[in-house]
């Protein structure tokens, strides 16, 4: 036959399967439903996964990316890590700030759980004593009034500033800005208040109030004993090296002997995002693999249905044999009605998974990201699926003995 | 046309083996008319379908226009069966979801010919069924469904046309029109082997040959050849 010829065979068989198929609507919707439902759930899936990727590293950036935080507190992955360790102080703070170099500012912080009240209300809350570059390094703006300032350093004067948090709950009615809280039989002034952060993560990070770090240290808490240090850097790729000398540095002011294990440890939102990624992507994975088994189900029903084709289409491929087509004729010709399925069932999935993602942001208000190569994975794969489970029933077919074949009723 | 030579067609049975067909030797000379007669279990359809390139034979040779076809594997076959052989079946064996014009022209599409309507629709014209091209095999009657088959059979103008009992289910006025068609195509040179079990239907042909238990047990020649068909023992007559 010539190369033409072949062209115009495989053009004709191709037509014949079509035929085929729209011959039999009912069965034909059927089995790429399950192809659409199988690739849609996949990329409804992969597409909420990425989603809570994305909105989990927003929430982390949005605490800086170029930050170091130095805790107190032997290993992070020791069985037990002690917040009372006095290890950290505010001279390590201001140490680190001439010593260290890339380091823009350094934001100690040092906090109790306290009961703050204001007239009759009162609230739990976190009052930590913080530096005026605080508010810079954690990503806080100002909503009202000031931010705590040198002088209020200086004097270890008693004003605060609250989150929003507070504010609610201590001030649901009033103006907070001019007001005096009580916090530990002291009274505070209110001279700013912090624009809100929302959610993220296990602490609300707007339930806190913010006092200068002397009075903390001198006036309320009579320690220097730092919770946390934070340490901004100027650029994400000094932040390696800086980590490193902070960590240098520390042991040195500790007085730490080379074997032994730091009293401290340093953590960077890098390592954060890394992890919280790490975690996301496992999430992600799993959701496409429990969608995939939908996926697998739809080839088997192609499967399923196209056995089911060659069995009632027998005398059909018996007579085709007998006047000429060969095993390869028929072989083709099944094959493209079950890659036509997997490929139709495919694209209508692809839409399904597009319309689907929609609809779960805008009605459950997740985040969804759909994935351009989520699209193309489901829908290779969709593909792939239809050839390999398509393969066995036309061999059947195309492996039909044509005497057996014209026989059968 | 078609010689064999000590072909025998056995088959496995459980642990019995059957000789289906014990040996034959048979020259069937181009442009024959000839008639296959016989009980069922005397081999004829063992035979039909190795004359069919169906089926191959355990042992012996069987040279079709020329060439030794015994041992080709199952493509070449579907070549041979596709270029040399015209099938006409008993239960017809059109494709019910397929016009009686597509129905013609399927051997076209595995050739991968050009002009394929063009081509059906002269062949459905030499059976006169011109006007019925688009009629389904359900729309018509068992003549015409036969009609439909003989167009199809002979569309890629085969030298052999093999028909298995053609007028098995048909009534005697309807099976004498489709008589008339083979009569007319044998005038034209081609080679037609008849299967049947009725006498009247086998004296169409010129040649009867009866089978039993697997061997040939009578070869009769009916009349005389047709005057063309005597001269066409040479290659080259028939197609």
């Amino acid at each position: 036959m010539t190369f033409r010829g072949q062209l115009r065979l495989m053009r004709q068989l191709t037509s014949i399967a079509l035929r085929s198929l729209a011959q039999r609507k009912t069965r034909t919707a059927l089995t790429m439903l399950g192809v659409i439902i199988g690739v849609g759930a996949v990329i409804v899936m992969v597409a909420i996964g990425e989603g809570a990727k994305a909105s989990v590293a927003r929430t982390i950036k949005g605490l800086g990316t170029n930050l170091l935080v130095v805790s107190p507190g032997f290993s992070r992955r020791g069985p037990v890590r002690a917040s009372n360790v006095e290890t950290l102080t505010a001279a390590d703070a201001e140490a680190i700030l001439a010593r260290v170099q890339g380091v823009v500012q350094v934001a100690p912080e040092l906090g109790q759980n306290v009961q703050v009240k204001y007239l009759a209300q009162n609230t739990n809350t976190t009052v930590l004593g913080v530096t005026p570059g605080w508010a810079t390094v954690n990503n806080y703006t100002l909503r009202r009034g000031r931010f705590l300032d040198d002088l209020d350093q200086r004097n270890s004067q008693k004003v605060a500033v609250l989150g929003a948090t507070v504010v609610t709950n201590l001030f649901p009615d009033t103006r907070a800005v001019g007001q005096t809280i009580k916090v530990r039989g002291h009274n505070f002034k209110v001279v700013g208040t912090l624009e809100s952060k929302g959610q993220g993560g296990g602490r609300d990070p707007d339930n806190q109030i913010l006092i200068p770090l002397t009075t903390a240290q001198d006036r309320l808490f009579g320690t220097d004993a730092l919770r946390t240090l934070s340490v901004q850097i100027v650029t994400e790729d000094q932040m390696d090296r800086a980590q490193a000398d902070i960590e240098a540095l520390l042991r040195e002011r500790h007085r730490l002997a080379d074997e032994a294990a730091s009293d401290f440890t340093i953590g960077s939102q890098k390592e954060l995002l890394e992890s919280a990624s790490a975690v996301s992507d496992t999430f992600t994975a799993l959701l496409a693999a429990v969608a995939a088994v939908s996926l697998l189900v739809g080839g088997i029903g192609i499967m399923n249905i196209m056995l089911v084709s060659v069995t009632e289409r027998t005398r059909e491929i018996g007579i085709r044999k007998a006047i000429g087509a060969r095993s390869r004729d028929i072989l083709f010709q099944f094959l493209v009605e079950s890659v036509v399925l997997s490929g139709i069932g495919g694209l209508l999935g692809v839409a399904a998974g597009v319309g689907g993602s929609r609809l779960v942001s805008s009605v459950a208000g997740w985040e969804t990201a759909i994935e351009s190569s989520s699209i193309l994975l489901a829908f290779g794969v969709a593909m792939g699926i239809g050839v390999f489970f398509g393969m066995y029933p036309a061999q059947k077919a195309s492996g039909l003995d044509p005497i057996e074949a014209l026989r059968h009723e | 046309m078609i010689r064999l030579t000590g072909l025998k067609k056995t088959y496995q049975m459980g642990d019995q083996t059957v000789e289906a067909l014990k040996g034959l030797d048979l020259h069937i000379p181009r442009g024959s008319y000839v008639a296959i007669m016989g009980p069922s279990g005397s081999g004829k359809s063992t035979l039909m379908n190795i004359l069919g390139c169906l089926d191959r034979p355990t042992a012996g040779h069987y040279e079709l226009d020329g060439e030794d076809v015994s041992g080709l594997g199952n493509d070449a076959l579907a070549g041979i069966r596709n270029r040399k052989i015209g099938f006409v079946f008993q239960s017809f064996n059109l494709l019910h979801h397929s016009t009686a014009l597509e129905n013609v022209a399927l051997p076209l599409i595995y050739a991968g010919a050009e002009r394929q309507e063009e081509r059906a629709r002269e062949a459905l014209r030499q059976v006169a069924l011109e006007n019925r091209a688009g009629h389904r095999p359900t729309e018509m009657s068992g003549g015409q469904r036969q009609r439909v088959a003989i167009a199809r059979a002979i569309i890629t103008a085969p030298p052999l046309i093999l028909a298995d009992e053609p007028t098995g289910n048909l009534d005697s006025q309807t099976s004498e029109e489709i008589l008339d068609i083979f009569e007319r195509l044998h005038k034209a040179g081609t080679t037609v082997v008849l299967v049947t079990h009725e006498r009247d239907v086998a004296e169409h042909a010129e040649r009867i040959l009866a089978f039993k238990d697997g061997a040939l047990v009578k070869d009769e020649q009916w009349r005389q050849p047709a005057a063309t068909a005597a001269a066409a023992g040479q290659p080259g007559a028939a197609s």
